[in-house]
């Protein structure tokens, strides 16, 4: 069990810096997913707590210790991999006992932990198989049968789901935060899913271009995004972005529609509004244009153009409904929903 | 039948694996079987006629004292070259697989042997370890090593498979670096990540996953040994003193074109050729059953 703390943590490749002042504290048991874009470096985050990539400056603390120049053995940490890294010439069995015998663990404790966390995982059946012969969901299983049976104070998961396909995946996720939950070990999880990292963890860290946009609960992302970033990545569909003004207390969007706000500052901002939060309103003031509709069945998305601008606007209602291509729909919004995004900084005001 | 349908006979096919099919059948086929066929002939030392023999040549061979010494010799000397350098190669790959600075410089410079002709490689070391000029034999003596490759049977020897292996060790080198180049760096950081240092990483995991490599060059040095080594034994020692370096390919040439005993020669380069086919055979039906993953 173990507590993780990123202080003013920086990674550089030669002159370009790739990770800035990242800071973060992870409580015991919590279950953390690192989120964002590729490229955004949060691979890097996590081989770096792993202990598989040099920190440029800043300290990662587990425990109260700092084990920035420790080997990743030395860290008492398990990783499970995008690809899953079975040793191939090794059978399943073999590959969740390396790291016991290793650690020169006794025969029959290893063979004990391996059967229990077998039968937990549901693997007993093909232990003795070599991983070419297992399917991509029973390898990602041993992959964490591999992870879990070392006991270790943290878990490091890199994108484990995104080699699986779309139904096992929602499947894989679901058990991995059972487990996790039972187990009770500190876990950090790199994923670019919104939907995976909504699912799964107790807290996001937001990453974009190397910057923490926001660390915070998932219901927080979604009620409260601190930046443009976050709001335009956390719900899907995305959220809804139309340029404005705002001056004594009233918006006016581009196409001088104007709404209340509670804010009284007088700025250039961007007016989120999330898709799911239009409502169907013939007095309604957002008038749209409709282009096309996606009928899922539980919800329909009418995609189309602002009224008077070029912004394009997404709302989705629930159930089934129906509208001409080009006629155009009025919605209002709850003012207490609306989003305003400061449109020189990004920020959240 | 159904291929018919679907590909309608061409030239094409035939007209493309001709030139490997002549390359075989004009540089290996037909000297094969002209040897096959001399070595059931002996020839008069003038080589105005010859002799029906069928497999005389094969039992004077087989009675020849001097000939079954040599294959002893050749296994020790193969196996020795084969031992020595991959072993070198793997060791160099291993840590080449580690560098990042500098890599391809390093590369470079392991590489280079390999552009190194047989015979330019014996000189190389006759030139070295000359018992009179030689810089090694000058070193050998301050620590009271007496070096004479012409005299001492063993010297020369070890010789000849220094030079042989040091040649070679380029060729292993490049294939053991890429082959570890190609195991999934993810692979190896698991092993860290589960506790293992770097020889433990080695051991247990580069090792094996480069074991189809390792026995591809097995059958591959080994072949190199008894054929490709001939230029550097006739550069270095000539097969002596008193045939201690003497390997079959080398009587193969010293007893045709020295001692003009073409049929008997023949029958040797036949048994050769059995040898390696064998052996070949062998490696591929055996032992690759067992460096499967």
């Amino acid at each position: 069990m173990a507590e993780i703390k990123l202080e003013n943590l920086t990674k550089s490749y030669g002159d370009v810096e790739v990770l800035h002042h990242i800071e973060g504290d992870i409580k015991d048991g919590e279950f953390v997913v690192i989120v964002g874009p590729s490229g955004c470096g949060k691979s890097t985050l996590l081989r770096m707590v792993a202990g598989l990539e040099i920190v440029t400056s800043g300290e990662i603390s587990i425990n109260g210790a700092v084990v920035n120049d420790l080997e990743p053995a030395d860290r008492d940490i398990a990783m499970v991999f995008q690809n899953y890294a079975l040793y191939p010439h090794m059978t399943v069995r073999e590959n969740m006992a390396y790291g016991l015998k290793i650690r020169k663990i006794p025969k029959d404790e290893i063979n004990r932990r391996v059967n229990e966390v077998a039968d937990i995982l549901e693997i007993r059946d093909y232990l003795d198989r070599r991983p070419r012969q297992l399917s991509g969901g029973q390898r990602q299983r041993v992959a964490m049968g591999r992870a879990i049976v070392r006991e270790p104070s943290v878990f490091l998961f890199d994108e484990p789901l995104s080699n699986l396909d779309a139904k096992l995946r929602v499947q894989m996720r679901l058990e991995i935060r059972k487990l996790q939950r039972r187990l009770g070990v500190t876990s950090i999880y790199v994923t670019h899913d919104q939907v995976e990292a909504m699912t799964l963890g107790d807290r996001l860290m937001v990453l974009n271009g190397g910057y923490v946009e926001q660390f915070g609960t998932p219901i927080e992302l979604y009620e409260r995004p601190a930046t443009l970033f976050v709001a335009g990545f956390i719900g899907s569909p995305s959220m809804n972005f139309i340029p404005a003004d705002i001056a004594n207390g009233t918006v006016t969007l581009v196409n001088g529609v104007q709404l209340k706000t509670a804010v009284k500052s007088s700025r250039h901002v961007n007016l989120g509004i999330r898709p799911e939060h239009l409502t169907l309103d013939d007095a309604g003031v957002i008038k749209v244009k409709v282009d096309m509709l996606e009928q899922l069945g539980a919800n329909t998305l009418i995609h189309g153009i602002l009224q008077g601008a070029t912004t394009p606007i997404v709302a989705s209602l629930d159930g089934i409904q129906t509208a001409e291509i080009g006629s155009v729909l009025n919605f209002s919004v709850a003012p207490e929903i609306l989003h305003l995004f400061d449109a020189e900084t990004d920020k959240r005001i | 039948m159904l291929k018919r349908v679907h590909f309608p006979s061409s030239p094409l096919p035939y007209l493309l694996v001709a030139p490997q099919i002549i390359v075989t059948l004009v540089f290996f086929m037909w000297p094969a079987s002209q040897a096959l066929y001399q070595s059931l002939l002996i020839e008069d030392a003038f080589g105005l006629s010859s002799e029906f023999v069928w497999f005389e040549n094969f039992a004077a061979l087989l009675d020849d004292e001097q000939y079954l010494s040599t294959f002893g010799r050749t296994a020790v000397f193969s196996s020795l070259v084969a031992f020595l350098s991959m072993s070198v190669a793997l060791i160099l790959a291993g840590f080449a697989d580690r560098v990042v600075k500098g890599a391809t410089m390093y590369r470079t410079l392991l590489i280079w042997p390999y552009a190194v002709a047989p015979v330019l490689a014996g000189a190389l070391w006759v030139f070295m370890f000359n018992p009179t000029l030689g810089i090694f034999p000058y070193f050998l003596e301050m620590v009271g090593i007496k070096w004479n490759h012409y005299l001492n049977g063993r010297q020369a020897m070890g010789l000849v498979i220094g030079a042989a292996a040091w040649k070679q060790v380029a060729y292993n080198f490049l294939f053991y670096l890429a082959a570890m180049q190609s195991i999934p760096r993810s692979i190896i950081e698991a092993a860290a990540i589960d506790g293992a240092g770097p020889v433990k990483r080695f051991l247990t995991q580069t090792l094996p996953l480069i074991s189809p490599t390792t026995f591809f060059l097995i059958v591959i040095n080994v072949v190199y040994a008894f054929f490709e080594t001939f230029g550097i034994i006739h550069v270095v020692t000539q097969g002596g003193p008193a045939n201690a370096t003497t390997i079959l390919v080398y009587k193969v040439f010293n007893d045709g074109f020295v001692g003009l005993d073409l049929g008997g020669s023949a029958a040797q380069s036949v048994i050769l050729m059995v040898i390696v086919i064998v052996m070949t055979v062998v490696q591929f039906r055996y032992v690759e059953k067992k460096v499967e993953y």
